[in-house]
């Protein structure tokens, strides 16, 4: 009995690495098929214009608000931090460096994360309780093409166009910041912003922005393409779909930054 | 003997601890209008799913035409499924998409018809369900749930199979409903000239449809014969089902 007690925490802790591989394999195994349609075909074009604009376009709201504000914050924060070191005036070339880099692609993802991955899961859920997805195989269609291909494409492409704008509104909000309310000169701003800016800067942000969108729908399509239990797994998929998507998100921001900035 | 259209032939399933179909056989002639009947968790809608490659036998096989049925996901399970027809329990209709649309879905999405060609065989299939061009455009969610079957049964026979399925047509419909649905089915294999395999546990609906009757029971196919016999057989488990005792 002693022998068993002993036993039971390392079971658990065998049970959690083996399910976690197992996870792993599966989200592993999802993305090659989905990826092998993106390849193969075939291809439904109508789908991935449709997935665009509702990841695209009906994100352009959200996603705008948040880079104004975060812009606006992040003018504030480096304007007082710099003031300790008599620096207040590095605040465009910094603003436009964080978000560039970091905050536009990152929190454009996090709000795709919370948009359109829940979205994703739900309706792909919703298709698998109402058997939706059996009846699409036995119409002779797969499911991997017709679901999951068009929103791995259309989230690859939408996401980096939208940190371009999640970029610009940011700077803007820091622009806004700094000239009304810290007598910035609104032209020597820019130009600051525009002199120190260099193209990897935001060539590295778009990159990050592309691999976030692939993030974003493989776990809203992986959630909700396996989904059980009727609407209670549903919503389950949901929360997964958007909590794992945040997860991987931060992990991979990290991953990349570290190679991008690897001398 | 003829080879049968249709055949599991020593098939098995599991799902855990739990054996759902073991040993089973059941043969569909061409051309026949076979329903299987049977209590809930039988077993009904798991053969259904093994005939369509759904899911995969653990022992035995299932064969369409004398040639194995293999996994879902290959061009041949998709060439074979082009083949068949499936109205499911739910209708199953795609909810993003039009009446139309999602009759037409195989025509437009597998065979690559054009769109306008497609309307017009989805309008021609949804004529054959008596449903007329008012409702094409429409959403599924805006239809009854009578309206939806047959929607399902539309979607079922636009592409003219040689093999349709029904998964408990008649669930969840009134009476008059149901003999709507149960006539429409009669109606549309003896059109096509098509087999026909029906789940059901309608009794009123599986003596309608089927021009044979195959009882599920215990993981195995316990008894065959025509809706007739349904009330002069003896073996038990079939009085039982029959009677509802």
């Amino acid at each position: 009995m002693a022998g068993a007690a002993a036993m039971t925490p390392v079971s658990a802790v065998g049970r959690l690495a083996l399910s976690s591989l197992r996870q792993v394999g599966a989200v592993a195994l999802f993305a090659l098929r989905g990826l092998w349609a993106v390849v193969a075909g075939p291809w439904y074009l109508g789908q991935v214009l449709r997935q665009l604009v509702a990841i695209g376009f009906f994100s352009l709201p959200v996603i705008g608000l948040t880079a104004v504000f975060t812009g606006a914050a992040l003018a504030l924060n480096i304007y007082t931090g710099g003031g300790r070191f008599n620096a207040e005036q590095i605040m465009p070339q910094i603003v436009a460096l964080g978000i560039t880099r970091e905050l536009g692609p990152v929190l454009a993802a996090l709000m795709l994360a919370g948009r359109v991955a829940a979205t994703m899961a739900a309706e792909i859920g919703a298709m698998r309780a109402t058997e939706q997805i059996d009846a699409m195989k036995t119409l002779s269609t797969d499911p991997y093409g017709y679901l999951v291909a068009p929103r791995l494409v259309a989230a690859v492409i939408a996401l980096p166009l939208l940190t371009v704008v999640a970029d610009i509104i940011g700077v803007a909000g820091g622009w806004g910041v700094a000239v009304g309310f810290l007598d910035f000169n609104p032209t020597v701003y820019i130009r600051s912003t525009v002199d120190f800016v260099e193209p990897q800067d935001v060539g590295t942000g778009l990159l990050k922005a592309m691999a976030f969108g692939f993030i974003v729908a493989l776990m809203g399509c992986h959630h909700g393409y396996n989904a059980t239990g009727g609407a209670r797994g549903v919503g389950r998929a949901t929360t997964q779909a958007v909590v794992s998507a945040a997860i991987l998100i931060f992990a991979t921001d990290y991953v990349l930054t570290t190679l991008f900035t690897a001398r | 003997m003829t080879r049968p259209k249709l055949e599991w032939r020593k098939v098995g399933k599991r799902f855990g601890d739990a054996t759902v179909l073991e040993g089973l056989n059941l043969r569909i002639e061409a051309g026949r209008s076979t329903v299987i009947i049977g209590g809930s968790g039988q077993g009904k809608s798991i053969m259904v799913k093994l005939a369509l490659g759904l899911m995969a036998p653990d022992s035995g096989k299932v064969l369409l035409d004398g040639r194995a049925l293999p996994g879902f996901g290959g061009r041949t399970q998709r060439r074979l499924l082009s083949r068949s027809g499936v109205l499911f329990q739910s209708a199953a209709l795609f909810d993003s998409l039009s009446v139309w649309e999602n009759v037409a879905f195989r025509l437009i999405n597998a065979d690559r018809m054009p769109r306008e060609a497609a309307r017009r065989r989805a309008l021609d299939a949804l004529s054959r369900v008596r449903l007329g061009a008012e409702v094409a455009d429409v959403f599924p969610a805006d239809l009854s749930g009578g309206m939806q079957k047959r929607v399902g049964l539309a979607r079922a026979i636009a592409a003219d199979p040689e093999i349709l399925f029904f998964d408990e047509p008649t669930t969840g419909l009134d009476p008059i409903t149901a003999a709507v649905i149960n006539e429409l089915i009669v109606d549309q294999v003896k059109r096509l000239g098509c087999t026909a395999v029906s789940i059901t546990h309608d009794l009123a609906s599986a003596r309608r449809i089927g021009d044979q009757i195959a009882m599920l029971h215990g993981g195995a196919i316990v008894w065959q014969g025509a809706p007739g016999e349904l009330d002069t057989t003896r073996h038990p488990d079939v009085r039982r089902f029959v009677d509802g005792g």
